[in-house]
């Protein structure tokens, strides 16, 4: 028995949720992104892709200028050309945004490879000096309060960012004009263009914001805990921040909760790897992503079903 | 130039890839006018204000709008000119309110310094002094979902004044209203034209014209065929220059046949989209070789009976039977081959696909047949292709050929294609039809009604669904009232007044109609 708890608390202990945060984050940041193409009517299933984009340019960023914040910065603006590709393809020349997205998704992991190979002759995994990586933020008072400081105390600053970011973007959203023409643009485009507002330059600023947030994302991926970039280091968690933002109704917020529950799945494989093969507990967050998605759905019937009930009764 | 002029179109001529939509089209409109537009399906009539709204960019031509003139074709500029649009397909968000609609392009900003944030309350505010201002009552805070036809068209006709038009155009705006609704926007317009506004509208029924308008254009195929003084005119003249030649308005001959019941519905309950119960313990009726009309305000659950009977919508409790076999939870494809056809309401929404071309259209729900399908699995264009151009030809569809999307073809031209496809299935036994001539020119409406009793006369049993009072008294072998879900009275056409119909619209019972007449 008390094996089976020492067991238990090397597995469910404030490092779970700690680990948690961290990795909720990265598909905290793609979601927020996903979710402006997705108000403004545009399926976008190259999140993916980008992520991976952004990992590689951050990580090379911060190696060849030595800085982390460069590697940042250069990864931002790999993220507004990316929005603009993306964007080319889906709104101007009005291609299959599911195609679009696929062929992303392929080209990054292609393009990636390429040139970790001939930029720096590694195959696999290129790892940068712990030095390089981005900077954690220590709150002063926190460090006295003990499980608040653990979890909420030295992150890294992008997990900062990233919280800010949620409610940033919920306000943008919900409460600004530029929300209010993005909601409109993915509901009925001819409306906006009726009373001449481009919706078009809506979609365009959009398809950019997923392009930042998602290479954010990536940076997040590569530089805030490991510090180096690895083949395919995004793992599919596109994918997962794209389940996040249809569990989440494109409500920031509710992408946020949904994304920490995966986050947390996400841990829980990880700190299981101790007690189960590695190779199942991989598959944790994943089987978890279909589970919820399942739940989702069968929710939404059963909540039409009651109305159906209620009705009866009139 | 005089001062008077509000809108002045010069050799207005616009080329689609195959089509010439305007021919050479000059005309002027004076400021404080109300003018109406008139001609047959596909006769450029959209076109030419969407040219004058900045939505298309004329091939050659010039306009002037209240002096200035349009260097640019842009939705912006028309805006600045002053030209409002209240299009033949609304340009609402439904999602939004209807004060959030009408500040869309214009929000008001809070807080008042840096202005960032939208300003839902101002946003309120200013839509209730517009409100104010022209008299058009609307719920600011309801949603644009939550309201019917008419009223949303008052928020788009807002929408359009809070931008500052003073040139009004409203495309077919009557063809989704009821009779009273017509009335109420009628008195709008006469509103509006007393506070300088200018109106342009187009419409195809002829008696609004004698109404409503001071002057009126003909387009006839591209060019102006004339333009008249409304007092001049009579409505038989008017329609011999739209189409041409002289009009004759035979009636057309019904048989009597053998009636049996085909179409039972029994108990029916549905309820709409909202949760909400549309159609409430329905019974009815309908033989062979009938037509019965279904006459009510919009809103009291004609669609979702429609929608019911095809097996779009499920039924809560009752059950449908065609020809003694029960439909009510099959699913529509299998209620089709059971022999019912359907012409749905909303043309753009459930009877169309308009990215596919006209033949795809055409062939929706015919497509696994052998004759169009090998082994079915390989669709064969030369057999696919006789059948469109017959159904095509048949209807006298104005467009550039089969091949072209939907979406490029006329509003009335689009519902032509749904009727032709509905009234091509062989072995139909019942019809539910709503709306089938919305937005129909004369004659192509008379064509269309001839097919219904023709289908009738075969022996088909028909429930009609419209919200033009006069074509369900035209074509009804009985009409039934529909209020709040409840069939509330029942009418012989031949003998019933139309303004005892329209009180039985909206009331309760039979008795309080008997009381009050
Ligand atoms: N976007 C488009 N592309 C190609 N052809 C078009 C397009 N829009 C309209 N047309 C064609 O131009 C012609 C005129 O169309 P328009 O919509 O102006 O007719 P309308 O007079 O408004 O008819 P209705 O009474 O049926 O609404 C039609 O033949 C139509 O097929
Ligand atoms: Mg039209």
């Amino acid at each position: 028995m008390s094996e089976f708890l020492a067991a238990f608390f090397t597995v469910f202990n404030v490092m779970l949720f700690q680990n948690t945060l961290r990795t909720a984050t990265p598909i905290v940041l793609a979601g927020l992104g996903g979710l402006f193409t997705d108000h403004a009517g545009i399926m976008n299933i190259g999140m993916d892709g980008m992520m991976l984009i952004g990992a590689f340019t951050a990580v090379m960023g911060t190696y060849y200028f030595q800085s982390a914040f460069m590697g940042i910065v250069l990864a931002i603006v790999v993220g507004v050309l990316l929005g603009l590709f993306f964007g080319l393809f889906v709104i101007k020349f009005k291609s299959d945004e599911f195609i679009i997205g696929v062929a992303l998704n392929i080209f990054a992991g292609g393009i990636t490879i390429f040139l970790l190979r001939t930029l720096t002759g590694v195959k696999g995994a290129f790892p940068l000096p712990k030095s390089l990586g981005l900077p954690t933020v220590s709150i002063p008072l926190l460090d006295k309060i003990p499980i608040i400081n653990e979890l909420f105390n030295n992150n890294s600053i992008l997990v900062y960012i990233c919280w800010l970011l949620v409610i940033i973007c919920y306000l943008v959203v919900y409460k600004t004009p530029y929300g209010f023409r993005l909601r409109a643009a993915g509901e009925h485009p001819q409306a906006l263009r009726s009373i001449g507002v481009s919706p078009d330059f809506i979609k365009y600023s959009a398809s950019v914001i997923c392009g930042i947030l998602c290479c954010l994302a990536g940076a997040h991926l590569s530089l805030g805990y490991l510090t180096q970039f690895s083949e395919n280091m995004s793992a599919s968690r596109g994918f997962i921040a794209f389940a996040c933002i249809i569990f989440g109704r494109s409500n920031p917020i509710k992408v946020f909760l949904a994304a920490l529950l995966f986050g947390f799945f996400d841990a829980l494989g990880l700190r299981l790897q101790n007690i189960i093969p590695a190779n199942l507990t991989l598959i944790i967050p994943y089987a978890a992503t279909i589970f919820v998605l399942v739940i989702a759905a069968l929710q939404s019937k059963r909540k039409s079903k009651l109305s159906e009930l209620k009705l009866n009764k009139v | 130039m005089s001062n008077d002029i509000a809108v002045n179109m010069k050799n207005i001529t616009v080329r689609f890839v195959e089509t010439l939509a305007n021919d050479d089209i000059s005309l002027s409109i004076k400021k404080g006018e109300i003018f109406a537009i008139v001609g047959e399906n596909g006769a450029g009539k959209t076109t030419l204000m969407n040219v004058l709204a900045g939505q298309i960019q004329p091939t050659l031509g010039s306009v002037e709008i209240l002096g200035s003139t349009v260097t640019t074709f842009s939705p912006t500029a028309a805006i600045k000119a002053g030209i409002g649009m209240v299009h033949q397909h609304f340009m609402l968000i439904d999602s939004f309110t209807v004060a959030q609609n009408i500040v869309l392009g214009h929000e008001p900003k809070k807080p008042a310094k840096f202005g960032i944030f939208f300003d839902n309350k101002a946003a309120v505010r200013f839509t209730e002094d517009l409100i104010r201002e022209y008299g058009l009552e609307v719920p600011p805070n309801a949603r644009v979902r939550d309201l019917g036809v008419g009223l949303q068209q008052r928020v788009e006709i807002l929408k359009a004044l809070a931008l500052g038009s003073k040139v009004l155009i409203l495309d077919e705006p009557t063809a989704v209203l009821t009779p009273s609704e017509t009335d109420e926007l009628f008195k709008i317009i006469r509103k509006l034209k007393e506070k300088g506004h200018t109106i342009i509208i187009i419409t195809h029924k002829l008696y609004e014209v004698m109404e409503i308008s001071d002057r009126v254009a003909v387009l006839r195929a591209g060019k102006l065929a004339g333009i008249e003084e409304t007092k001049n005119l009579s409505e038989s003249k008017l329609a011999s220059m739209m189409v041409g030649h002289e009009l004759s308005f035979e009636s057309i001959p019904r048989d009597e046949t053998v009636k049996t019941p085909v179409l039972d519905i029994k108990n029916l309950t549905v309820s709409n989209a909202r949760g909400l119960i549309a159609i409430n313990d329905l019974n009815l009726t309908i033989n062979s070789g009938e037509i019965v009309g279904i006459a009510g305000v919009e809103g009291n659950g004609q669609s979702e009976l429609a929608q019911a009977i095809t097996g779009l919508r499920p039924a809560l409790k009752g059950s449908i039977y065609l020809n003694g076999i029960e439909i009510t939870k099959q699913s529509p494809e299998k209620i089709r081959k059971l022999g019912l056809a359907h012409i749905p309401e909303d043309r753009i929404k459930t009877g169309l696909s308009k990215q596919a071309s006209i033949w795809e259209n055409l062939l929706v729900g015919k497509q696994r047949r052998r004759e169009f399908a090998w082994l079915k699995l390989h669709l064969r264009r030369d057999k696919i292709s006789k059948y469109s151009k017959e159904v095509y030809n048949q209807f006298d569809v104005r467009g550039a050929g089969i091949h072209i999307p939907v979406g490029s073809l006329s509003g009335g031209n689009m519902q032509k294609i749904v009727v032709g496809r509905e009234f091509s299935f062989e072995n139909t036994r019942a019809y539910v039809i709503s709306q089938p001539t919305r937005g129909l020119d004369i004659a192509a409406m008379q064509f269309i009604h001839k097919q219904i009793i023709n289908k009738r006369n075969e022996g088909a049993a028909i429930l009609l669904i419209s919200a033009d009072l006069d074509e369900i008294f035209m074509l009804s072998d009985r009409i039934c009232t529909l209020f709040e879900g409840k069939i509330t009275a029942e009418f012989d056409p031949k003998t019933a007044s139309k303004e005892k119909v329209g009180l039985a619209m909206l009331t309760h019972s039979k008795e309080e109609v008997c009381e009050n007449s």
